[in-house]
């Protein structure tokens, strides 16, 4: 089933009323995800495109049977909703909201500790199996379902590197966005644990960026735990110090975070680096090739 | 979001921590009649800019009169202030702070930061107070001591203790070390800090403990609850482009090179600036549109872009997913029209509507380079960048 995503995940939207949940909901039943209640408190017994919806993440779970949560929540209401679907018992949350307090997020990891959840994001485009399952704001048809696992800090940047996986007839597994903040629930180990542990996945590309040691502690992991062959790239190689680059989690401080040591990290475990985001397709085909995959990856 | 020293000292007496008796000053003058309200035979006259390394460029005085305070005042005030922190053209100083003098028995560092990798706060102290704390690290990082902080209860006792005995603090000021770590922590959480430093901390010859300095950093994501930080800003410390950036709802960073850069996505644009160094060129700045830009923030996109001097391209990427590139397109010819591009535009669309985006353009009638994918636009504007201004002005 590729990962944590197929055709069988069933999808509640918490904030669906608003303007952003409502648009990328119904973006997502286009193209066929198989999304089940929107929860809005207050607006519970009403539809919404043709979705119950909900006053509490429990009632929801309860009537609908879901076991995935995405969340349009705004900021300030986002930790919550979070430990909402945490609380009752869904496995699955995507949080796309973008701009939580950090403190929030500490708060949140820490409560969610010990419960079944898994979280991904927050600020992330969110998780899609191509032809099966689209769960959060990334344009559906630049995919194609294939074999190749998609990791990534950030967004747009994924968007580059999966058309081009597109366009050279590489399709993708899963794609896994996990978001551009200092503090979120699902790192890159997590993503490649269950990438490498994936049948259905041959390749990764994992998109990296400045800021924190996410992509060496990567690394480390890819070294002693990863056989499947990796092309990556890594954002930010002429970002100044000090400066906080869109991304809250994007940033140089006191010497650590650079791209130079997060490149130099991924290139010593062998993955094919490609120099600027232009290249990242190239680099996985060459990755393939390398490894002997080419003709089975674009399947 | 960043704030003074003198703002930072207030949060610490806010919180319970103490601080050497300060008064500021924006005149000579005032820093001269300072000196007689702290009433002591020594002060400090430091210069108050949002930068470190203040003490080696001038901008921290030793004074033993009311005039030596108004004579260093006068040095300071009014005149750019350079720092390794500030660049070469440094920081115009408008404010000091006057502070009683301290008798110094020893000095050491306290910090807290998150750490991403525990997802918790660390609590950092190191005997090595005063000194470049990066500097410690990388090189005797033994003598740096670290307790992670719960993000609901806090530091508890037993944590500070455990620090405070570590760094040798004698009997009679333990209580008081202690009291400032899990207050400092306490503060950290509750004004949601990105980062607070004490460096140095002092322990006085008689026996009180003093922060001597202060650095306090905010979480931009969490000032909407926090309206007394956000009183606390000095726009003067910020790039007015960035200030204005902000306004507008757009991720700017302004850097030193030739190619001016619109974006959308973070990630996106950090690889373009990537793209277009490999292609031998320097971008002007950072600048990231977001998801679902409006045509108006387009517009004020390229304004701001183009309110550089240095700019002698612009480059245009978009991968166009939940913003379409017809909005875009709507905003370049909106923005062209209005500010009479006088540098080649090279654009690169992609995504969402990109067909309606690329005829709207093309139809407009403004000069623009088109590119086939990002390698190509990086080189094209590149080359157009080291062409010789055109004569006829805008085009």
């Amino acid at each position: 089933m590729a990962i944590w995503v197929d055709r069988k995940t069933r999808v509640l939207t918490q904030g669906m009323t608003g303007h952003t949940g409502l648009f990328h909901t119904r973006q997502a039943l286009e193209y066929g995800t198989a999304m089940v209640a929107g929860v809005t408190p207050g607006k519970g017994g009403t539809r919404e495109l043709g979705l119950p919806v909900f006053d509490t993440v429990s009632e929801a779970v309860a009537q609908t049977g879901a076991n995935a949560s995405v969340i349009y929540v705004p900021p300030p209401f986002a930790g919550d909703a979070i430990l909402e679907a945490a609380g009752a018992g869904v496995p699955l949350i995507v949080c796309i909201t973008e701009g939580i307090p950090v403190v929030d997020m500490l708060r949140v990891k820490r409560a969610l500790r010990g419960t079944g959840s898994r979280l991904v994001g927050p600020n992330c485009p969110g998780i899609i199996t191509p032809g099966q399952c689209k769960i959060g704001i990334m344009p559906g048809y630049i995919h194609r379902p294939g074999r190749i696992g998609v990791l990534s800090r950030s967004g747009t940047l994924t968007y580059e590197a999966v058309w081009q996986l597109t366009s050279l007839g590489l399709g993708q597994s899963t794609c896994v966005g996990i978001g551009g903040d200092p503090v979120n629930g699902t790192s890159f180990i997590d993503v490649l644990a269950a990438f490498q542990a994936d049948p259905e996945t041959d390749a990764v590309v994992m998109i990296g960026e400045i800021g924190g040691t996410a992509e060496e502690e990567a690394a480390a992991f890819i070294r002693d735990h990863m056989t499947k062959p990796i092309a990556a790239f890594i954002a930010g190689a002429t970002a100044p110090p000090g400066r906080r680059m869109g991304h809250a989690g994007a940033i140089i401080s006191g010497g650590s975070g650079t791209a130079a040591d997060k490149i130099a990290a991924l290139k010593a475990v062998g993955a094919t680096m490609a120099s600027t985001p232009s290249g990242i397709g190239a680099a996985m085909a060459t990755a393939l090739r390398k490894a002997g995959l080419h003709a089975k990856a674009s399947g | 979001m960043k704030i003074h020293e003198y703002q930072a000292k207030q949060l610490f007496r806010e919180a319970g921590i103490a601080v050497p008796a300060g008064v500021v000053a924006r005149s000579a003058e005032e820093a001269g009649a300072a000196f007689g309200t702290l009433g002591g035979a020594l002060a400090v006259v430091k210069a108050q800019i949002h930068a470190g390394g203040r003490g080696k460029g001038g901008g921290v005085k030793l004074v033993r009169s009311a005039a030596e305070a108004q004579a260093a005042a006068a040095g300071m005030l009014g005149k750019a202030l350079v720092t390794h922190q500030t660049g070469p053209h440094g920081q115009l100083v408008r404010t000091l702070l006057v502070e009683a003098g301290s008798e110094i028995a020893h000095e050491y560092y306290v910090g807290i930061t998150v750490d991403r990798s525990s997802s918790m706060p660390v609590l950092m102290v190191s005997t090595q107070g005063g000194m470049d704390i990066e500097k410690v690290a990388a090189e005797t990082p033994d003598l740096i001591l670290k307790e992670a902080v719960d993000p609901e209860a806090g530091l508890r006792p037993w944590q500070a203790r455990r620090l405070a005995y570590a760094l040798k603090f004698p009997a009679g000021s333990l209580r008081a070390v202690q009291d400032v770590l899990v207050k400092l922590a306490r503060m950290f959480l509750a004004l949601d800090c990105a980062l607070v430093e004490i460096n140095p901390l002092v322990l006085t010859k008689s026996g009180a403990v003093l922060a001597l300095d202060g650095k306090v950093n905010f979480d931009a994501n969490a000032l909407y609850r926090h309206p007394e930080i956000v009183a606390l800003r000095d726009v003067h410390e910020e790039d007015p482009r960035e200030v204005r950036a902000a306004e507008a709802g757009l991720q700017y960073v302004a850097l030193d090179g030739t190619i001016g850069c619109l974006v959308n996505g973070a990630g996106l644009a950090m690889g373009t600036m990537d793209t277009i160094q490999l292609a031998g060129g320097e971008p002007a700045n950072f600048l990231d549109v977001g998801g679902g830009a409006t045509k108006e923030q387009v517009t004020a996109a390229f304004k701001l872009i183009l309110s550089d001097p240095n700019v002698k391209a612009v480059l245009v990427n978009i991968f166009g997913g939940i913003m379409k590139c017809d909005v875009i397109a709507e905003g370049i010819i909106v923005a062209a029209r209005e500010t009479a591009i006088a540098v080649p535009l090279v654009v690169r669309l992609e995504g969402t509507n990109v067909e309606l985006g690329r005829s709207l353009l093309q139809s407009s009638g403004i000069d623009i380079i088109t590119a086939s994918d990002l390698a190509d636009a990086a080189a094209k504007a590149v080359q157009a960048s080291s062409r010789k201004p055109s004569s006829s002005g805008a085009r």
